[in-house]
């Protein structure tokens, strides 16, 4: 794409589509990536933003218990569906859905209960990692449609970058190895390549399969021509033969039995039978249908799954719920070739499959990930600076893009502390009080924005990068003086998800910290573009890694 | 930027035109012909549409690659266009004769 008309290589051309690209939606890219990679670890966040439930303590788990308060909770209820905490939270999940209920998420009612006494707990109002999550990928205050088509856009953007990204580079592997610290320009753009090729297959995977999981939304078209537009038959062809051919709707079994309910049989036997089935994952869900009725059914399902070709659907056991005895629970569908493809491409995103390690493992990906984007967009300034200082005068569309980089970049870490500290801050009796948390998220987001506007771009960045080391690291502090779970408690209970969230944060804090700590003094003889020197060869990965936090050091 | 002709621009224009929408239509065609193909095929219908689906977000992305790849934006636009026109007139031809 020369201005001047001549013929130019493949290489000159992709370049060019990938700064621009890049640019053009990096912002909203990074936006995507950074509350995308949180999202990871949503029901954690959560469970951290209601401290009423941290005083259920998985450890001391009595299913038995809950059931028992289901009981009294929904006598009448069509299903009781009882989430079991394990590594992700504190409390038990109780949903339930009355006879004649709405379908879907309408007709269903639901109540956190403590894990030992399944007691009722009754958590502050709260969106939760709910909101990032779905920021992530419909972003707020617009119809969903347009947010999902908004970020489908960027994705395929996104794609189009890493495409052309790597036909850019002809030394892929080497370039991987190479960081060359402290020397402007060319430190950016070696921290850009090793996030980029680090976590490449990462990249592609999580790219790709954000369009596929928003394939109803952006390309309908396979559906429309093969089902003439049928979407609901589409849908239940792909998720095969209806799942758990459930005993037969009873309303009228239902109405005879009612005022004289028949007790289910005891649970406690069929838990055991069921851990020692599933000895490494054990029981994640009870789902009861037609409780209390001569028909109940008991059905347990297991604690997250090992394959990535079902997307970790976890095995199933059926009992009958008065007898207790065990039924033959139906045999999982089969998984077509097409179907595998399209589940071993979209688990990874979803991370419905991880247990804890994998899923730090992906969080981290997700991190490097982030990374990338922000260093290719602080990048596209500092190749720059060479030509505003022939000018003499900075552009108005470089500081544009010099403005819009601090707040998208430290001024979300900033929002999201923002949206955590406000989670605690904000009195429990507020009315509106989930939609005031958001707000809060969305006014220092903005103020961030005000402020990258008028301070110097360097003091920017340092302010803003300070300021969110410093509300990142409060928060564990925080947490025990406002009803939470502290680090001490946490630990101590087994309470990994809560004691995972306040470690989280000090990671975050420690990373804002370095990067503003660097950012102290002002630039050394600024990216005078010097000789090239041959690149250090032989370097590790991990030496690239471990130089990154520095990669948000040196900014103009 | 000021020293940037204005045919230049033009061209970029017509090739990030071509690349989103040009690259859309033939996504859109590769979709409803290729799943349309596949069913035919013997495919079961909801596989069909499933890898009909994921191999019309790999040719948007290969089309946006090739507007801006290719010589010209005239090139960009026929080799775009051509290949959405031929799977859509299937797509059109076939859409009766599948149940």
């Amino acid at each position: 794409m020369r201005a001047d008309g001549k013929p130019e290589g493949l290489r000159q051309s992709m370049a060019w589509l990938h700064t621009w690209s890049g640019l053009l939606l990096g912002w909203l890219l990074y936006a995507v990536f950074f509350t995308g990679t949180l999202s990871y670890f949503l029901d954690e966040i959560t469970g951290w933003m209601k401290p009423e439930l941290h005083a259920s303590v998985p450890a001391r788990l009595a299913p038995e218990r809950a059931v028992e308060r289901m009981a009294q909770l929904a006598p009448d209820a069509a299903t009781w569906t009882l989430t079991l905490p394990g590594d992700r939270m504190t409390a038990i999940q109780a949903s339930w859905r009355d006879k004649g209920a709405a379908q879907g998420r309408a007709g269903t009612k639901r109540a956190e209960l403590d894990a030992a006494t399944g007691e009722v707990i009754v958590p502050r109002e709260t969106r939760g990692g709910s909101f990032l999550y779905r920021f992530h990928f419909e972003l707020y205050a617009m119809p969903r449609v347009w947010g999902r088509w908004i970020v489908g856009i960027a994705t395929m953007v996104m794609f189009v970058a890493i495409i052309s990204g790597v036909i850019t580079h002809k030394k892929i592997f080497t370039d991987f190895f190479t960081f060359r610290p402290r020397k402007g320009q060319r430190s950016w753009l070696d921290a850009h390549n090793a996030t980029a090729v680090l976590a490449l297959p990462f990249h592609v995977v999580i790219t790709f399969s954000g369009l596929l999981l928003l394939m109803a939304t952006l390309m309908p078209w396979g559906v429309d021509a093969v089902y003439k537009g049928d979407t609901q038959a589409y849908f239940a062809e792909r998720r095969g033969a209806p799942a758990a051919p459930a005993p037969r709707a009873g309303g009228r079994d239902a109405v005879a039995t009612a005022g004289t309910a028949v007790p289910l049989a005891p649970i406690a036997p069929m838990l055991a039978q069921a851990r020692a089935q599933w000895p490494a994952h054990g029981v994640g869900s009870i789902v009861v249908q037609q409780p209390g009725t001569p028909r109940a059914t008991v059905e347990l399902r297991e604690e997250g799954g090992r394959s990535l070709v079902n997307r970790g659907a976890g095995e199933r056991m059926l009992f009958d719920g008065v007898s207790g005895e065990r039924r033959d629970a139906p045999a999982p569908a089969a998984v077509s070739a097409t179907s595998a493809v399209y589940n071993v491409l979209t688990a990874p995103h979803l991370g419905r499959f991880a247990g804890p390690a994998l899923r730090w493992l992906l969080f981290l990906a997700g991190v490097v990930g982030t990374t990338m984007a922000a260093t290719g967009m602080v990048l596209w300034v500092v190749k720059r600076l060479p030509e505003r200082q022939k000018r003499g005068h900075t552009p108005r569309g470089h500081r544009l893009v010099e403005v819009l980089n601090v707040a998208s970049i430290a001024g979300l870490s900033i929002a999201t502390a923002a949206y955590f500290w406000s989670n605690r801050g904000l009195p429990v009796e507020l009315a509106q009080r989930a939609d005031w948390e958001i707000r809060c998220f969305f006014i220092a987001w903005a103020l961030c924005g005000l402020h990258a506007v008028l301070r110097p771009h360097r003091s920017a960045w340092r302010e803003q990068l300070g300021l969110a080391a410093l509300m990142f690291a409060l928060l564990p502090v925080l947490n025990p003086l406002t009803g939470g779970a502290g680090l001490a408690r946490s630990i101590a209970q087994g309470q990994w998800s809560v004691a995972g969230f306040d470690l989280a944060m000090l990671v975050l804090a420690a990373l804002h910290g370095c990067a503003a700590f660097r950012l102290r003094t002002p630039p050394r003889a600024q990216a005078r573009p010097s000789p090239a020197r041959p690149a250090p060869m032989g370097r590790s990965g991990s030496a690239a890694l471990a130089a990154q936090p520095q990669a948000q050091e040196q900014s103009p | 930027m000021t020293t940037l002709k204005l045919s230049y621009r033009a061209a970029v224009l017509s090739r990030a035109a071509a690349a989103v929408f040009g690259g859309y239509a033939l996504s859109a065609a590769v979709a409803a012909g290729v799943g349309l193909l596949l069913a035919d095929a013997g495919m079961r219908r909801a596989d069909a549409v499933l890898a009909a689906t994921m191999f019309a977000f790999l040719a948007h992305a290969i089309a946006a690659l090739w507007a801006f790849g290719c010589a010209s934006a005239r090139r960009a636009w026929l080799g775009i266009g051509l290949p959405a026109l031929l799977l859509g007139a299937i797509a059109w031809a076939m859409g009766g004769s599948v149940a």
